[in-house]
């Protein structure tokens, strides 16, 4: 059993290193970040409740498994090149839209955003499906 | 939009022919049979337009930028291919559906057929050579599939396999030189290369484009030596070998012949080499012929000496030689189809196949009998038949070879006469003869059975009687399609009492004269059976069984399964280019002064060599991955001093991640017992000093080279104002790259399927034991 310091820590940190993943993904365009890093961050996030809590409630938390994330993660970024040719540009020319809400300044929001986050959600899944085959192939030794 | 929809057509039906059995049933064949003569009856009706060496043509783009289009040609050398295709593939449809009657693969049977008529088609029609090269190897996948029809017999699949290997082998061989032809006169188009042939034939490539040609057309129209595959084909239903290996697909090679030969039949290399493939495939195809005792081993022989006779007269390419070819062309595939379907017919109503034990049979089965007979006398060349008619044209033509012409014509006389020996082995002797071999009861074919064979019979003894049905508006556009020229063409079944007459004559009396000495000529051969290591059919067998030892021994050396081993090899490959390129620098930048490190720079380097030390020092590997991750936290620090934060992140987070997993991964690792031996330390050392002094060499210079105008500049100034984002790195990642990274993700995913499967399969395997 791991220890209880390590459980309470994971508790705080998972979520927390989850947001700051998410935050280092939204803000990579313009600022040191992006979806390979957060989605890094996020697979260290689940790592760590894994190793704290073990992989079997790790896979609840996260409810699909890592190789159906990969592959929405690349269905994302493939589909995100997509838009571009319908305007007869090539594929995966950037789309922009400049979003306009009330009390903040205006937005640009691109095909760039949907592909990042199509690579963020991929990299989790790559790291876990190792991940994971590691562990649980450990646990099944032990048993 | 016509010759695109026919081929559409045929795919189509190929797609639903399946559904259509299941609802028509037994009268399916009839029923199929309608689209490729209704596609005949069109194909009848645009003779009248193609005159003179006028040519219907279409064209769709494709793959523009490789110069490929989807575009068809129709002039008279593929229309007379058309109507051969589907005129006889209507035929052979209705007694497909005699044959195989109660089969339950009939339908997938058909689909396969007209997937073939639909891929010979389009061969014949396209006017792109790689649109032909695709059409081609669609026709040896499809005959592929129809000789292995019979999957369950492993000798159909091995003789399907057979066809397909030496055919595909052909068939690269055809792709390089279409390649080269392209690559000399700048297109693919036919059209064009007919317009700008002497581009062609004065290029220095040219022969090679011509080898590679011959190789490919030799292999798919059975030339010795590629000619073993076609008798082995026999393994086929009998409609397969009447349609694909007798009237159609087999004449591929001689097509494409009669194509290029306006293109690249000029020259002493086109005669000589066409020529000898020709006439050695024609004599030994007759000799190999006779001495079988197998129905459609005889006639799959006799095909073969055909096929030659075909070639060599292209290549011999006089007018009168390519007319002589173009005669030959259709009687052969009308007799020799109806001699396949009967030979069928025959197996089945009477179980057997040896001609030694036949006998009798017209009184039994009068109209295929009768088809027969129809059949072999225009295959002895008998007048009034079309093909006495073919045998005069042959013989004028044979005496006009630039070469060796009075030893092709007794080569052609022997192998005619040889010819008749068969024909009347198998259409006439079985039927007239023997009698007391007659079996007892025999069920009676059905119509579908004998139909095609006697229309086919008939069509030989029309034409032979009627030559004016087909000399101006069918033989002689094609003539003008290969010459490339106006010709005129008038054939006459009586040329009165000349030398090529008499030489008919002799050529029946040693015809006869061979006949009753087959016995004989049967046992001469069996004694002088060549040892199988040398003759072409014993080297491919060779060659096949020799593959799964020579890729088992490829891959114990290249997939030793040893991970250091590989790791070797990349760097020792990385080592040797690297190095090679290194010596070659002419003027090596100035080593870069040290003044400007600081302190704490410093502090980095040695906490990394520090760490280093301990990675080669420590026995455990746990303390040996720790030591690693410092180093790479070490270059993480780095990347920050030097104003590089999202390496600096991404290596920090790639620290964390590998450390875990390579934790993950040692803890199931035996414990390292005793180090490698002190040589093969040294030598490991070696490799990776050299690596690193490698790399940092290369760094050293890449930052002096200037190869281009700076793309980080360009990228630098467009982040912002083309795709909305100030952080270079990521613009670079998501946008103006983003296909690279698309493509990296991906290989990422591979690889983690890749270890999911091993330590699950792994893992499996041990739970069976």
């Amino acid at each position: 059993m791991p220890s209880i310091i390590l459980r309470i820590a994971a508790r705080t940190l998972t979520p927390t290193l989850f947001v700051a993943a998410l935050i280092l993904l939204f803000r990579g365009h313009n600022a040191p970040g992006g979806g390979f890093i957060g989605g890094l961050l996020a697979a260290a996030a689940v790592t760590l409740y894994a190793m704290a809590n073990g992989p079997s409630s790790a896979r609840q938390l996260i409810r699909v498994t890592p190789r159906t994330l990969m592959a929405i993660g690349l269905g994302i970024a493939f589909l995100s090149g997509v838009p571009s040719l319908f305007l007869e540009l090539p594929y995966m020319s950037g789309q922009w839209v400049t979003l306009r809400l009330p009390f903040v300044d205006a937005l640009p929001i691109g095909t760039a955003l949907v592909f990042d986050i199509g690579i963020f959600i991929a990299v989790i899944g790559f790291v876990l499906t190792i991940f994971f085959a590691l562990t649980e192939a450990e646990e099944e030794e032990v048993r | 939009m016509l010759l695109l929809t026919s081929i559409g057509i045929l795919l189509l039906v190929a797609a639903i022919a399946p559904l259509l059995v299941r609802v028509f049933r037994s009268a399916s064949g009839w029923v199929l049979a309608l689209v490729p003569l209704s596609l005949f009856a069109g194909g009848i009706g645009t003779l009248q337009m193609l005159s003179g060496t006028e040519a219907i043509l279409e064209q769709w783009t494709w793959v523009p930028s490789l110069g490929i289009a989807l575009s068809f040609r129709l002039d008279g050398l593929s229309l007379l291919f058309s109507l051969l295709i589907t005129g006889i593939g209507g035929m052979i449809v209705i007694y497909s559906g005699g044959y195989l009657r109660g089969t339950p693969k009939l339908g997938r049977f058909y689909a396969y057929l007209f997937l073939f008529m639909a891929a010979m088609l389009g061969l014949v029609l396209a006017d792109n050579l790689i649109g032909l090269f695709v059409f081609w190897e669609l026709t040896s996948i499809s005959s592929y599939l129809l000789i292995g029809f019979y999957n369950e017999k492993d000798e159909s699949r091995r003789s399907a396999l057979q066809a397909l290997l030496v055919t595909g082998a052909g068939g690269l061989a055809l792709l390089a030189g279409i390649i080269l032809i392209g690559t000399i006169a700048g297109s693919y188009e036919i059209s064009y290369l007919l317009s700008n042939a002497t581009d062609v034939r004065q290029s220095p490539l040219y022969p090679a484009a011509l080898l590679l040609m011959l190789v490919g057309a030799f292999t798919k129209s059975a030339q010795v030596p590629f000619h073993f595959w076609l008798p082995g084909a026999m393994a086929a239903p009998a409609p397969v070998s009447a349609y694909l290996h007798s009237a159609t697909m087999v004449k591929a090679g001689v097509y494409l012949l009669a194509r290029l030969a306006p293109v690249m039949g000029c020259c002493g290399e086109w005669h000589y080499l066409v020529m000898l493939a020709g006439s050695v495939t024609m004599f030994v195809g007759a000799v190999m012929a006779v001495v079988q005792t197998d129905l459609k081993r005889l006639l799959a022989y006799s095909t073969v000496s055909a096929l030659g006779t075909l070639v060599l007269l292209l290549g011999i390419g006089t007018e009168l030689s390519v007319k002589a070819a173009m005669v030959f062309l259709l009687v052969h595939s009308l007799y020799k189809g109806a001699l396949f379907m009967i030979a069928g017919t025959i197996e089945q109503k009477t179980g057997s196949r040896d001609v030694r034990q036949l006998g009798g049979l017209l009184k039994i089965l009068p109209l295929t009998g009768a088809a027969a007979l129809l059949a072999a006398l225009s295959m002895t060349g008998f007048p009034p038949l079309l093909g006495f008619i073919s045998k005069e044209l042959m013989y004028e033509a044979q005496m006009q070879a630039p070469a060796a012409a009075p030893l092709i014509l007794v080569l052609g006389v022997i192998a005619n006469a040889l010819t008749i020996t068969v024909a009347i082995i198998v259409g006439i002797r079985p039927f007239l003869f023997a009698r007391d071999r007659r079996p007892a009861e025999l069920r009676i074919p059905a119509p579908a059975m004998w139909i095609g064979p006697l229309l086919m019979g008939l069509g030989g003894l029309l034409f032979g009687l009627f030559p004016g049905l087909i000399s101006n508006i069918l033989i002689e556009p094609a003539v003008q399609a290969v010459r490339a020229e106006q010709v005129d063409v008038d054939l006459k079944l009586w040329h009165g009492i000349n030398p090529v007459f008499l030489l008919s004559m002799v050529t029946v009396a040693l015809g006869l004269v061979f006949f009753f000495f087959r016995r004989k000529g049967r046992s001469l051969v069996a004694q002088l059976r060549l040892p199988g290591g040398v003759t072409p059919s014993g080297m491919y067998q060779s060659a096949v069984d020799a593959l799964p030892g020579v890729s088992a021994a490829v891959t114990r050396v290249v997939q030793s399964g040893n991970l250091r081993g590989y790791l070797m090899i990349v760097i020792l490959a990385f080592l040797v280019l690297v190095l090679r390129a290194l010596l070659a620098v002419p003027e090596w930048p100035a080593m870069p002064s040290l003044a400007g490190v600081t302190f704490h720079e410093y502090g980095i380097v040695l906490l990394i060599l520090a760490a280093t030390v301990m990675v080669l020092v420590v026995r455990a590997r746990i303390a040996a991955i720790a030591g690693l991750g410092v180093v790479g936290l070490g270059i993480a620090l780095l990347f920050i001093m030097y104003s590089a934060p999202d390496l600096a992140i991404t290596q920090i987070l790639i620290e964390t991640l590998t450390v875990v997993i390579f934790v993950l991964a040692v803890s199931r690792l035996p414990r390292l017992r005793k180090r490698s031996p002190v040589r093969t330390r040294m030598r490991d050392a070696l490799i990776a000093v050299m690596a690193g002094l490698a790399v940092t060499l290369l760094s050293l210079l890449a930052v002096g080279v200037q190869l281009f105008p700076k793309i980080s500049r360009y990228y630098a100034d467009h982040s912002l104002s083309d795709a909305f984002g100030r952080n270079v790195v990521n613009v670079i990642l998501v946008d103006f790259r983003a296909l690279d990274t698309l493509g990296e993700v991906t290989v990422l995913a591979v690889a983690a399927i890749g270890v999911f499967a091993l330590l699950k399969l792994r893992l499996n395997g041990r739970e069976k034991v």
